[in-house]
């Protein structure tokens, strides 16, 4: 199973680059939002992948009778989900704020903070 | 219930033994700022009240970070672990002398940038939560420091980066908005490169304990092999993209100008050295194999860092974007300590200055954005091209940046001479005579860089087009503003330690070689995160 889930997460990752190479923001920030997926499935499956097998002890053993799943990455993944979701809620707000005021979602035309022609600093002393 | 009536030694899986009252101090910087984040956020509509508070909470994270320093220094490295279970289950936090100095001077920033706050940001910055920001970013920086797990490592990052998010956009400029795009988008792109290297690792030791991983590559057969290899070059890759080191640096002089200055003081002092500690935590202690073989990208990724900061900084008009490259540059030095730590007999040298040139960096750098923003509250301005004859508004303030100009170039007597002494031996020593020179090169150029700020704002009569040789009073001062000691009290400080470090650097090179010999040899934080066994 590893094999499909680890092919799927190249493909994840192959659509996030693409995405963030594009030169408008709303189809970086969806890149964004599927690099976040896929590395949280690179993650998922390198906590190697099992099915269907809670990872409960039985009340009169110490240690599990079969192979579980293993709870770790679990743990791992949830915190690293609610992060990159929540950063991207947050870049989605702060694009939608400088489209409004900077009237544009193109990345290359987004020169406020270092302006095309800026001036150059005094020559000699 | 029917496990209940068994019962279970819990000493094979937990710490029995209470934990010495003294090694609290270890989460005391991380509690003290996430504590007070929250108090100052509940204050957030009481502007004059907010600002005291939090003042009295950064003042308290410097007494708890100054404490932790002397039991670190005292009782060498000290480890806790949440919830007593045992290393590598539970999650450890631990100080050492690395770690340890750099909370400490990462508070000591703070506490000016919160006090230089108290002036410059009004009370729609403080509104909008300036000093909870201020806090929450230190919990971020403090924990990264003393963490002992990869992967809190990244949550701790993710702290500090949303909170940073808050503070870079405090004013709500299309500026501002334009900057915060850039420096959002790709630093999510470089965690998630980080949270990437990190699932790797998971994968291949199925821990993410630091000390357990070092443990577990030590014993490998083949410790710079493909798979492992991969993961160096990702975390290579984000944490220099987070330290703004070359091909991956073009967000931080598109993003550092913009917001409030005291903001911008406190990125440059501290978000880009929470990267470099990161290298060095990273490579030095846990992947020192694949540092042998990283060590020539690592040294020219260094050397094109240097030379882009400091002619960057040259071809700028507007200060705080010259500030911006010289932070650059820095991280090439530090950069260039990494390098030549791969070499076992000049590693502890290289390292003891990389960590050197962190802490000046640090302060110097925080100072200077400090200064440019009373530079723009004299003369009106940030651009090179409006301003003038600031030394007739006042002399002793020329003569303090003239000492940041001189410490930031690397010039006797301040703190930057001597880091950049330890690296250029380290680095002639060798045999790597090109990063040596890149780090001389660069100082020159810096210091021409440095020399122009101080001859155009300060020295000349007036703005350009007034004519040389007359004094001018110069428009666009607010002496209000500039009245009082929250404005010069922290520049003060934190140019008394630049003249300090610089004039009495045994102490600091005591510190940071005792910081060094603790990644190069591991020996002590491993004991003291996994017991004895380790």
């Amino acid at each position: 199973m590893e094999t499909g889930v680890s092919i799927l997460i190249g493909l994840f990752f192959m659509v996030a680059v693409y995405l963030m190479l594009s030169k408008h923001l709303v189809r970086i920030l969806l890149g964004i939002a599927i690099l976040g997926n896929s590395v949280n499935m690179l993650i998922f499956t390198n906590g190697r992948l099992t099915r269907e097998i809670p990872p409960l002890i039985p009340p009169h053993l110490y240690t599990p009778e079969t192979l579980t799943a293993n709870p770790l990455p679990q743990a791992l993944v949830l915190t690293a989900i609610v992060i990159s979701f929540s950063f991207f809620a947050f870049l989605l707000v702060l694009a939608f704020r400088a489209y409004q005021e900077l009237d544009t979602d193109e990345v290359n035309k987004m020169r406020v903070a270092e302006p095309e022609n800026d001036q150059t600093p005094p020559q000699g002393y | 219930m029917a496990g209940s009536s068994v019962s279970v030694d819990y000493a094979d899986a937990m710490i029995m033994t209470p934990i010495p009252a003294g090694d609290w101090l270890i989460v005391a910087p991380s509690l003290i700022t996430m504590v007070g984040g929250a108090l100052c956020l509940m204050l957030r509509k009481n502007t004059d009240l907010q600002p005291k508070v939090g003042m009295v909470l950064l003042g308290a994270l410097v007494v708890a970070s100054l404490a932790l320093l002397i039991r670190v220094l005292d009782h060498g490295v000290i480890t806790m672990v949440m919830g007593n279970w045992l290393p590598p289950f539970g999650i450890a936090v631990t100080a050492d002398a690395l770690g340890a100095t750099l909370t400490f001077i990462g508070s000591v920033v703070a506490f000016c940038a919160g006090l230089f706050g108290m002036k410059t940001v009004d009370s729609s910055g403080r509104r909008y939560g300036f000093y909870p920001f201020l806090l929450l970013l230190m919990t971020g920086v403090c924990g990264s420091f003393l963490t002992a797990d990869i992967f809190n490592l990244y949550v701790w990052f993710e702290v500090l980066l949303i909170s940073s998010y808050g503070l870079l956009i405090l004013g709500n400029d299309r500026i501002q908005l334009d900057g915060a795009v850039k420096y959002g988008v790709l630093n999510l792109v470089g965690t998630n490169l980080f949270l990437i290297a990190t699932g790797l690792v998971y994968g291949i030791f199925g821990t993410l304990n630091m000390a357990d991983i070092a443990v577990k590559v030590a014993a490998m057969e083949n410790p710079a092999s493909g798979t492992l290899a991969t993961v160096a070059a990702l975390y290579f890759l984000a944490f220099a993209m987070k330290a703004a080191a070359f091909p991956v640096n073009f967000w931080l002089p598109a993003s550092y100008h913009t917001p409030n200055i005291v903001v911008s003081a406190v990125f440059a002092g501290l978000l880009t050295k929470v990267g470099v500690y990161a290298l060095i935590r990273i490579f030095v202690l846990i992947l020192p194999a694949s540092l042998d073989f990283m060590a020539d990208v690592i040294g020219l990724v260094a050397i094109v860092t240097l030379m882009t900061g400091a002619l960057g900084a040259l071809a700028q008009t507007e200060i705080r974007r010259l500030l911006g490259y010289l932070v650059i540059a820095g991280i090439g030095s530090m950069l260039a300590g990494l390098a030549v730590a791969a070499n076992d007999e000049k590693a502890v040298l290289a390292i003891s200055g990389a960590i050197f040139y962190a802490v000046h960096s640090i302060i110097v750098m925080t100072a200077l954005y400090m200064a440019a923003g009373i530079i723009s509250m004299m003369g009106g301005s940030f651009n090179l091209r409006q301003l003038g004859g600031l030394y007739h508004k006042s002399a002793a303030f020329a003569g303090v940046f003239l000492v940041l100009a001189f410490a930031v170039s690397g010039l006797p007597p301040f703190s930057g001479f001597w880091p950049k002494v330890m690296l250029v031996d380290a680095a002639f020593g060798d045999n790597r005579f090109w990063l040596g020179a890149a780090i001389l090169a660069s100082g020159f150029l810096t210091t021409l860089a440095m020399g122009r700020v101080w001859i155009y704002a300060f020295w000349r009569g007036g703005p350009e087009g007034t004519p040389d040789g007359q004094s001018v009073v110069v428009s666009g001062s607010s002496q209000a503003q500039l009245s009082g000691g929250a404005v010069w009290l922290p520049l003060g400080i934190l140019t008394a330690l630049v003249v300090y470090f610089g004039l009495q650097p045994e102490w600091m090179i005591e510190l940071s070689t005792r910081g060094a010999s603790g990644v190069v040899d591991p020996l002590g934080y491993i004991r003291s995160v996994l017991g004895e066994q380790g």
